[in-house]
């Protein structure tokens, strides 16, 4: 269960987010929409560590993570962009989370090539970030963010590189990975058709707060 | 093609450039066919200039190596990190480039001579020695080789380290897992304008580790002591050996990609 507790967040005296509250229960797909630059992003990386908030309290599973590092957290994210790692190959990049923990070679590999199988990515795993699709990037960020087990993920507009087309499969994909993982997600998108097939709990970020429009 | 106004500018600017190049053209042209190449390897067999080569060849490839060392992190640090003072700091990274070459080796004697300077030449000697030759090269290469790897930090984005941070990094594994190997172009770029750098260093070395014969003599200080002995022919052989290195380190700088 992820808990904001006045989360507010300034730059420059400027308040980006003021005073977010919410609670989204555990195994909830959450979605949440708002216009660009409304500070979307900002929460994301506030709830993986990666900023710190002005003021306010992160709570996971009712612990206090605020001032934990992000490595602390048990949260996977993917960015907008999804940041693969240049240079390393599909294989490298899922078990990039394993090998850091020294992970056994043997467990390893097999974790690497279950995720590859469930994400369909198995044929892809000598290659490099370059020679990859939109589609089959996101795949593997898919694939290296579940890889660190994970029990909270947080996706940043994830699918605006997609097609139409592909973009269908991929929230099929999402579904399923949510609930196969028994995960926690909370989705940022600008799509309202994404919001809708996706989410089960709904809110909205409008100049800083943050609103629960509805639970599905 | 018809020439109009915007063409013309076009074909303006181009026989400036055109004419820029021909004059380096001439330069390198003229010094070339001072001598014959007969003259050259006859120079170039000489002890005195094989010792000041190879001499050059470590020192150099050494100042670099030291330099690379210190612009990765330095470079990483003023990339990632958004601190009070920056601007002020950065500007004092750029000193050495800006400082006169010769008030940098006046500045290196100096200091040797204070009671700290002193400690260190009781462990290392550097004044007047082959030690002084590479920290001379060093403290001018550095600052290049930093402005090199600050430029690839900045061209590389943050977010792979965010992420890797999630993932179970320290900031530390994220620069040496995740940064360093997007950073390798850049980082043979550093490497090749610190040696380049260095191979061109002169008024430094002279003042501080000096001009002996078979001892700390370099390249550019073969080229000046030729000079002062009115032996031209030897000064333009080396001339074009430097000439002839600084292009290799042009095409593998432009081979890596980076724009320096």
């Amino acid at each position: 269960m992820i808990q904001l507790e006045q989360l507010t967040w300034k730059v420059s005296g400027r308040t980006i987010l003021e005073g977010v509250t919410v609670a989204i229960p555990a195994n909830t797909y959450a979605v949440l929409m708002g216009s660009t630059g409304c500070g979307k992003t900002t929460l994301l990386e506030i709830l993986c560590g990666l900023r710190q908030p002005t003021s306010g309290r992160v709570l996971l599973d009712g612990v206090d993570v605020t001032d934990l590092e992000p490595r602390e957290r048990g949260i996977g994210y993917v960015p907008q962009d999804l940041a693969l790692f240049p240079g390393l190959r599909v294989r490298e990049q899922i078990g990039f989370a394993p090998k850091l923990r020294g992970m056994a070679p043997d467990e390893l590999n097999q974790r690497v090539n279950r995720l590859a199988e469930q994400f369909g990515i198995a044929h892809l795993l000598n290659r490099l970030p370059d020679m990859l699709s939109g589609g089959e990037k996101q795949r593997v960020a898919l694939a290296r963010a579940l890889a660190a087990q994970p029990k909270l993920l947080l996706l940043d507009e994830p699918l605006s590189a997609l097609d139409e087309s592909m973009r269908a499969e991929a929230v099929t994909l999402l579904q399923r990975v949510q609930q196969e993982h028994s995960l926690t997600v909370l989705h940022v998108t600008h799509s309202s058709s994404e919001a809708a097939a996706l989410g089960t709990l709904h809110l909205r970020m409008v100049a800083g707060r943050l609103e629960v429009e509805s639970k599905g | 093609m018809r020439l109009n106004r915007s063409n013309l500018c076009w074909l303006v600017l181009a026989l400036i450039t055109a004419g820029y190049l021909l004059f380096w053209a001439l330069l390198l042209g003229a010094t070339a066919t001072y001598s014959t190449p007969d003259s050259w390897l006859q120079v170039l067999r000489s002890p005195e200039i094989r010792h000041a080569t190879f001499l050059s060849l470590v020192t150099c490839s050494l100042a670099a190596g030291f330099a690379l060392l210190l612009a990765v992190p330095v470079g990483y640090l003023m990339t990632r990190l958004e601190f009070r003072g920056k601007s002020w700091l950065d500007a004092a990274l750029d000193i050495p480039i800006i400082l006169p070459p010769l008030v940098v080796g006046l500045c290196l004697l100096i200091f040797f001579q204070t009671k700290i300077g002193k400690v260190i030449e009781m462990a290392i000697p550097f004044t007047y020695q082959v030690s002084g030759v590479v920290l001379a090269q060093f403290v001018v290469a550095a600052a290049f080789a930093i402005r090199t790897m600050r430029g690839t930090f900045q061209h590389l984005s943050a977010r792979p380290e965010d992420v890797a941070l999630t993932l179970g990094c320290t900031r530390f594994q994220a620069l040496w897992h995740v940064a360093l190997p997007a950073a390798r172009r850049g980082m043979v770029a550093a490497f090749c304008i610190a040696w380049a750098r260095s191979l061109g260093e002169f008024g430094p070395i002279l003042v501080f580790a000096g001009a002996t014969r078979m001892k700390t003599e370099v390249l550019p200080t073969t080229v000046w002591l030729e000079l002062s002995v009115g032996n031209l022919e030897a000064a333009v052989a080396v001339s074009l050996f430097m000439v002839l290195l600084a292009v290799l380190v042009l095409v593998a700088v432009r081979a890596t990609g980076e724009k320096v």
